[in-house]
């Protein structure tokens, strides 16, 4: 400890800002983690990160909190103010890194004194430099990939011609491989790289390694060199699918002690190089035919390998890394598992887990389900198991894609061409592997298509062997024990038990399973709960981080029957629509419950979550969300009951099952909630308490829905109980548009229905959030949206408190949910969301469980409604706060991080279905204020000169003539297309015509600008009448995503954003802590 | 299938499957938490006696690769056989994949005759083997019956070593290797460093030959078996001629000079051991196979302790305070394991260079 920087008495942590494909929960973790360190230190820290859902941005965890951008503006103004010793830069992902490398070049850290905690920057800086960094790990005898950097696309051809095809392109300083991508010949190549020119000025052009194992180290070092690698980690997919989007297992499976340390010892070498204080972490590619290798990547910080490493593990990477910068050596610190033990040292796995990515590609229109060298999934999960088969299977039902394992999936996806998925594989690789086996490939065909190492397509084919085997018994009678129990063995679910011995038809699924249960309980056939304890059993530990396995013969842990112990439901994979915010409240219920004295056990298994801490409960079971887990965990803790509403959808699904067999729910009861669940219970419900609800029908044939269309009228919103590619839920507005989606939804019948339902137009929406204790509301927030009904709550920029409601509405809109709370009896949070026109209010929505906006209300009226909703749950003495929200003398919005320029041709429109991957919210004085803090958070930009409006309809004209005169008066040359054009002059407005895209040889066009990069923001709003307008339309957003230009589709969110960059200048916002908002 | 059982001195009994050859055995039955590496494990000679028990579950994964040489030492085996007496595992990998394996697990125990079982919660039996110290076990199918076997009692060094000396090498340097169970990477990281190797075995008297260094390798069961080795080691020791020892070899130095050792709980048998050079803030991660160790308490002045066990404090090794002597308790030849200690070879041989002038 001599060499401990004791001058450090305050600290910047950089935190990541808004979830988005490629950087999403994991810097939630890995800054909360370093934030604990620094404390535990006494260093008083203060945190900028403007996403107001994460469990870092709470007051237990940083002294200070600032939800500005992570932008070199805001950061250089936070130093003015706090005036820190220090900053770390490695804890917040790639947005904190690129924000530190630029603080640091600019001289702001120098000039301000301020010491880079953990690794140097300058070393940072040749990592994410290509060139400079082959030249480094050439210094030092380490191969990488024959590649060259280039500047444009001349320098392309020519490296080209000195490397051959196929090969890869990276470009420099982005997130997640972001523009990158394979090409095999020069059209592709002129593709790719002039898309990639357009992210960085740096593209690299690369020898093609597609098909090697890739492998993935986890390092860390301290000041006096010591080293270590606490995990490795290898891809089920070859190389040629990004690690993001690759199924990956810790420790490495098919790697010998020589390939294994050898890798190790290379990324031991690199890491003394580059000079790292901290985590680092190494990709390499492996020859699968020798030992020969490359270093394909290195990321100087903390990544989502290493949140993955740390829960593979148990070893706190990011606690460390943050201990290491402030000065300790690695002897120096403890293994926070063991106790005793010390923190130099590298784990050792007595299981296997198993991450899988989970993608979202079903909510966008117009995206490539392809999988490759680019990012697009939105969350991950992970599984253990004590054997492949075990965690591969656990896994496939974490993803909450409706999959029951490898096996057992009959309503899956029809996979016409095998042949295509193997070799071009999409987000569904996997289960065209099991099909392929269906169709009696052989492990051989299927690792010549995929390259998948040998290894894991005989593990899956155990699997697909053993079901073909419990498929021959019909009975569980027949079936027998030692099939049953090896069944358990590999992973399968009661339900793939059921579904293929029992074989029940749908309706008599969960009957059948429980059978099996019974079945399976009565000849003694339980699974057992193991410990991860980092040193495989070999030194004891009290460790509560625990996983539950049928390979096993006894329990780690013994179980106190005292009625002291409550379990909260976690909310599994992050997926567009439930993210971190259902972290931030599982987190709070579990803090409440041990505040109270009560022990904690949560069950979840995303990696990238705070709630997967050990830290953080008293007892953690990385472990399905599924019934027939959730009840083994009940059975065997016997908990005084289970919290099923702060974790979103799945631990909501549960509820009812739990009920039916008799294991304590806590909060509203499991009846209530499924009749809010039930649209047939719910709207009998409002009707009986005289609440207002748009009309709508369950309909089954064609007729049906024309028929109810001519009594409401157009536009409506249909909502397929299935979902098709393409015909998801959507709004149609004409009989034109009304015949496209039922050839889409070409199956509307009495098994699957539709839901259609009257769109109203023109209307507000509004939200509340409350919790309530047996049907009476204890506290609420209400909050509106900027945008009109018809974007999803998801999408929407949110207000609160409203700042533009009538007070009358505000009355209605509590009067309804008072009636709602005592109709449905609810004890705990709830949420709901209304329509408001002109005083006239209809219910669209009601949630008995926390929402999405939790965090944001809470944190923004500074009251915590999940501490509130599960001290009601628990049934303990509160007080009932007597805050309103009228008091507030500040103003929060939330804003949507949208994440389209990684899903490529996706078309970056809002509708009723979610596609924003996260949101930020910041707090202002005033209205405009905080819209603009919020907007310059997800990644918007006050523009320079030039902005292209082509503004749709005739309403979306007049909402932004207004802004169009600001725009003129301020100075900015105004661009417009065709129609937006005649309007504009027609009012007086001074703007230049830019043809439409489709009118390639009249300039000036719209398209030529947006490449030419000569407009700084587009706004288009989509017009929904003709297809050519909708063709148009979509050209001009995919290109404006494509080259980076900040583009806005919403003409309420455009006009506001318009008037708050008029209004206020960077200079003139207020930088203000959240402390100091009272 | 035979039914198999694995029976503990304490009457604890675990049953599984085979994946090896149907021989009843006895040994001292010991875990190690390595996670790769078994192919060089269990050609291990200090593993002898013993029944290993793999922590790691699922083993098998890469079979097993072939039996080729360079320079007389083989390419990917520690010796020329398998030196455990039986394994044991959770989860067999009956089918293999990679591009240097010729064979299974289970083949390559069948043909050495060593038993294999799969199928135990390797867990459940670590956490026995922990608390209550290495324990005798033994390894029995069906309705066979056999006794307990303690190898601490007999001179497995013995058994191991070869029983004629063997050269490898034309190098510079002239070293002696006292096989008390050597491994074949401390041959190939000396014959990489130029030296030349004469093998002897371990009560070989070597005192009155010339030579440049001097090594003691590895090797199995308790030192105090090894008398004989200790006493030619006491005479060099008067010596200056550079020496170096690993593992049993560290702890036979120590013997000779003076010091004592004893029987670890439940010893120290893998890859993430970290070792503090003493007196430093160096940490190394380490591979260990050990079940006794060094009293430091009985370390005599003229010597220190070089290395020490982060985690329990007990020695990693010793070295003269003025003369070119030094051993680790530790394997920097790994082997299987992490290589970061691979310096002190070279250290061996600069003090050989030096000795020489």
């Amino acid at each position: 400890m001599k060499n401990f920087k004791s001058h450090i008495k305050k600290a910047i942590v950089l935190g990541s800002g808004a979830l988005k494909i490629g950087e999403a929960g994991e810097f939630d973790y890995s800054g909360s983690q370093a934030l604990k360190a620094l404390k535990e230190e006494g260093i008083e820290t203060v945190l900028i990160n403007p996403n107001i859902a994460t469990i870092q941005t709470s007051e237990e965890i940083a002294d200070k909190i600032y939800f500005l951008p992570v932008t070199p503006f805001f950061v250089e103004e936070v130093i003015k103010k706090e005036k820190p010793q220090g900053i770390l830069l490695a804890f917040g992902g790639q947005t904190a890194l690129n924000c530190g490398v630029a603080l640091y070049e600019t001289g702001i850290l120098e000039k301000y004194n301020i010491e880079v905690l953990g690794t140097p920057v300058q070393s940072i800086i040749d990592t994410e430099d290509r060139d400079i960094f082959a030249n480094i790990l050439k210094s030092i005898d380490v191969k990488t990939p024959a590649s060259i950097a280039c500047k444009n696309m001349e320098e392309a051809k020519n490296a080209v011609e000195k490397i051959g095809f196929p090969i890869i392109i990276r470009a420099a300083y982005t997130l997640g491989g972001l523009g990158s991508g394979f090409c095999s010949n020069m059209q592709e190549l002129e593709i790719r790289a002039s898309n990639a020119f357009s992210y960085s000025p740096q593209i690299l052009i690369e020898e093609s390694i597609k098909g090697w194992k890739e492998v993935e180290y986890e390092v860390v070092r301290d000041q006096y060199d010591n080293c270590i690698t606490v995990c490795n980690m290898e891809n089920f997919d070859p190389l040629g699918i990004h690690t993001g989007e690759s199924i990956v297992v810790a420790p490495s499976q098919t790697l010998t002690n020589k390939e294994y340390h050898k890798l190790r010892e290379l990324s031991i070498r690199i890491i003394r190089r580059i000079g790292v204080v901290g985590e680092c972490n190494v990709q390499f590619a492996l020859d699968p035919f020798s030992e020969d290798y490359r270093v394909i990547e290195v990321n100087a910080r903390l990544s989502r390998s290493s949140a993955l490493a740390s829960k593979a593990t148990g070893y706190p990477l990011a606690f460390i890394a943050a201990k290491l910068g402030l000065g300790y050596g690695l002897h120096e610190l403890k293994n926070t598992v063991t106790k005793v033990t010390t923190a130099c040292f590298e784990p050792a796995l007595d299981y296997v887990v198993c991450k899988i990515p989970r993608w979202d590609l079903n909510k966008f229109s117009g995206v490539s389900k392809q999988i490759g060298s680019s990012m697009k999934s939105v969350g991950e999960i992970m599984s253990i198991g004590r054997n492949f088969e075990e965690a591969i299977q656990k896994g496939l039902r974490m993803i909450g894609l409706g999959m029951h394992g490898f096996v057992g999936n009959t309503e899956e996806i029809t996979i016409e061409t095998i042949e295509e998925e193997l070799v071009n594989p999409t987000d569904r690789r996997i289960f065209a592997i099991a099909e392929a086996f269906n169709k009696d490939y052989s492990v051989e065909d299927i690792y010549q298509k995929t390259k998948i190492d040998r290894w894991f397509i005989q593990k899956l084919q155990n699997i697909f062997k053993l079901s073909c085997e419990l498929s021959t018994h019909s009975s569980l009678d027949a079936l027998p024990e030692e099939t049953l129990l090896q069944a358990k063995k590999y992973g399968f679910s009661d339900f793939q038990i059921a579904r293929m011995v029992l074989k029940p038809s749908a309706s008599q699924m969960e009957k059948k399973m429980i059978e099996v249960r019974e079945h399976r309980k009565a000849k003694g056939i339980l699974p057992f709960v193991k410990q991860i304890d980092t040193l495989a059993g070999e030194y004891p530990a009290m460790t509560n981080y625990l996983y539950i396995t049928y390979n096993a013969a006894e329990n780690d842990v013994e179980f106190q029957h005292d009625g002291q112990s409550v379990i909260v439901l976690g909310s599994g994979a992050y997926r567009i629509g439930s993210s971190v915010e259902f972290d931030w409240c599982s987190v709070n219920a579990v803090n409440t419950i041990r505040k109270e004295g009560l022990r904690s056990i949560m069950i979840n298994y995303n990696p990238e979550t705070v709630s997967t801490d050990y830290d953080n409960c008293d007892r953690l079971y990385f472990d399905e969300l599924s019934f027939e887990r959730v009840m083994d965990i009940v059975d065997m803790e016997q908990p005084r009951g289970t919290i099923v509403s702060v974790g979103g959808q799945i631990p909501n699904n549960l509820a009812i099952k739990l009920h039916r067999q008799n294991m304590p729910v806590l909060g509203t009861s499991a009846l209530k909630i499924d009749n809010a669940e039930d649209r047939q219970k719910f709207s009998t419900l409002l009707d009986k308490i005289n609440v207002d609800q748009p009309r709508w029908r369950e309909l089954s044939t064609i007729d049906e829905i024309h028929n109810f269309i001519d009594e409401v009228g157009f536009p409506v919103l249909i909502r397929p109980s299935y979902v098709l590619s393409g015909a998801a839920m959507n709004v149609v507005s004409n009989a034109d548009q009304l015949e496209h989606f039922l050839e889409l939804a070409a199956d509307v019948s009495k098994e699957h229905p539709v839901v259609v339902t009257e769109f109203i137009e023109q209307a507000k929406e509004i939200e509340i959030d409350a919790v309530a204790d047996k049907g009476e509301i204890v506290a609420y927030a209400i909050s509106e949206h900027v945008e009109f009904a018809g974007v999803h709550s998801g999408d929407a920029t949110m207000v609160f408190p409203p700042q533009k409601l009538y007070i009358e509405t505000i009355r209605r809109v509590k009067r309804i949910s008072r009636e709602v709370a005592k109709g449905l009896e609810i004890s705990g949070p709830f949420n709901m969301q209304l329509l408001a026109k002109d005083n006239d209010i209809k219910v669209i929505e009601c949630n008995l469980r926390a929402s999405r906006s939790f965090p944001f209300v809470s944190k923004v009226m500074k009251l915590n409604l999940i501490e509130l909703a599960t001290k009601v749950m628990l049934g303990i003495p509160y007080i009932k706060p007597d805050k309103s929200l009228f008091e507030l003398d500040h103003i929060g919005i939330k804003a949507p991080q949208f994440s389209f320029h990684r899903l490529l041709n996706a078309d970056p429109v809002l509708g009723v279905d979610m596609s924003s991957t996260g949101e930020v919210a910041c707090i202002g004085d005033t209205y405009y204020e905080a819209i603009m803090k919020s907007m310059l958070s997800v990644g918007y930009h006050a523009p320079k000169k030039n902005i292209l409006i082509s503004s749709g309809p005739a309403r979306s004209k007049l909402e932004l003539l207004k802004s169009a005169q600001m725009l003129v008066d301020k100075g900015y040359n105004l661009f417009a297309t065709e129609g937006t054009h005649r309007y504009f002059r027609d009012n007086n407005i001074e703007c230049t015509r830019l043809h439409w895209p489709d009118e390639e040889d009249r300039k000036p066009n719209t398209i030529d600008y947006i490449k030419e990069k000569k407009l700084d923001l587009v706004i288009n709003i989509p017009k929904d009448y003709t297809r050519r307008e909708l063709s148009n339309g979509y050209r001009i957003r995919r290109n404006a995503i494509d080259f980076n230009i900040p583009l806005i589709t919403n003409a309420r969110v455009a006009s506001a954003f318009i008037y708050a960059f008029c209004k206020y200048n960077l200079e003139d916002l207020t930088i203000k802590s959240w402390n100091e908002y009272k | 299938m035979k039914k198999v059982k694995l029976t503990l001195e304490d009457g604890t009994v675990f049953t599984g499957k085979s994946f090896g050859s149907e021989k009843p055995v006895a040994g001292e039955v010991v875990f190690y938490t390595a996670m790769v590496g078994y192919p060089e494990s269990l050609t291990d000679p200090s593993y002898t006696g013993q029944i290993l028990v793999s922590t790691y579950p699922m083993i098998g994964n890469y079979g097993v690769p072939d039996n080729s040489a360079t320079r007389k030492v083989s390419n990917h085996f520690e010796s020329d056989k398998i030196h455990v007496s039986g394994f044991i595992i959770s989860d067999y990998s009956s089918e293999y994949s990679h591009w240097n394996a010729i064979k299974s697990l289970g083949d390559w125990l069948k043909e050495n005759d060593v038993p294999g079982i799969y199928g135990i919660d390797t867990r459940a039996l670590t956490k026995i083997l922990r608390e209550k110290g290495s324990m005798l076990g033994k390894i029995e199918f069906d309705d066979q019956r056999i006794g307990f076997y303690d190898p601490n009692l007999e001179n497995l060094v013995a058994r191991v070593s070869i029983k004629n000396t063997e050269e490898h090498g034309n190098g510079e340097y002239k070293i002696i290797l006292v096989d008390c169970g050597v491994k074949n990477n401390i041959i190939r990281c000396l014959l990489n460093r130029g030296a030349s190797v004469k093998r002897v075995p371990w009560d070989y008297d070597f005192t009155s030959e010339e030579y440049d260094g001097l090594f003691i390798s590895n090797g199995p069961g308790d030192p105090a078996m090894c008398d004989a080795t200790v006493k030619n080691l006491s005479k060099a020791l008067e010596g200056n001629t550079p020496i170096m020892g690993i593992c049993l070899g560290n702890q036979l130095l120590a013997r000779a000079a003076g010091a004592d050792t004893y029987k670890l709980k439940y010893g120290h048998r893998s890859h993430n051991q970290p070792v503090l050079l003493n007196g430093t803030d160096r940490c190394f991660i380490t591979s260990q196979n050990h079940g006794y160790a060094i009293d430091r308490k009985t370390i005599p002045n003229d010597w220190e302790e070089l290395f020490i066990n982060v985690n329990d404090k007990t020695n990693e090794g010793i070295k003269h305070k003025t003369k070119p002597f030094f051993s680790t308790q530790f394997h920097p030849e790994a082997s299987s394991g992490p290589v970061d200690t691979e310096f002190l070879f070279d250290d061996f041989i600069n003090n050989i260079k030096k000795h020489k002038g």
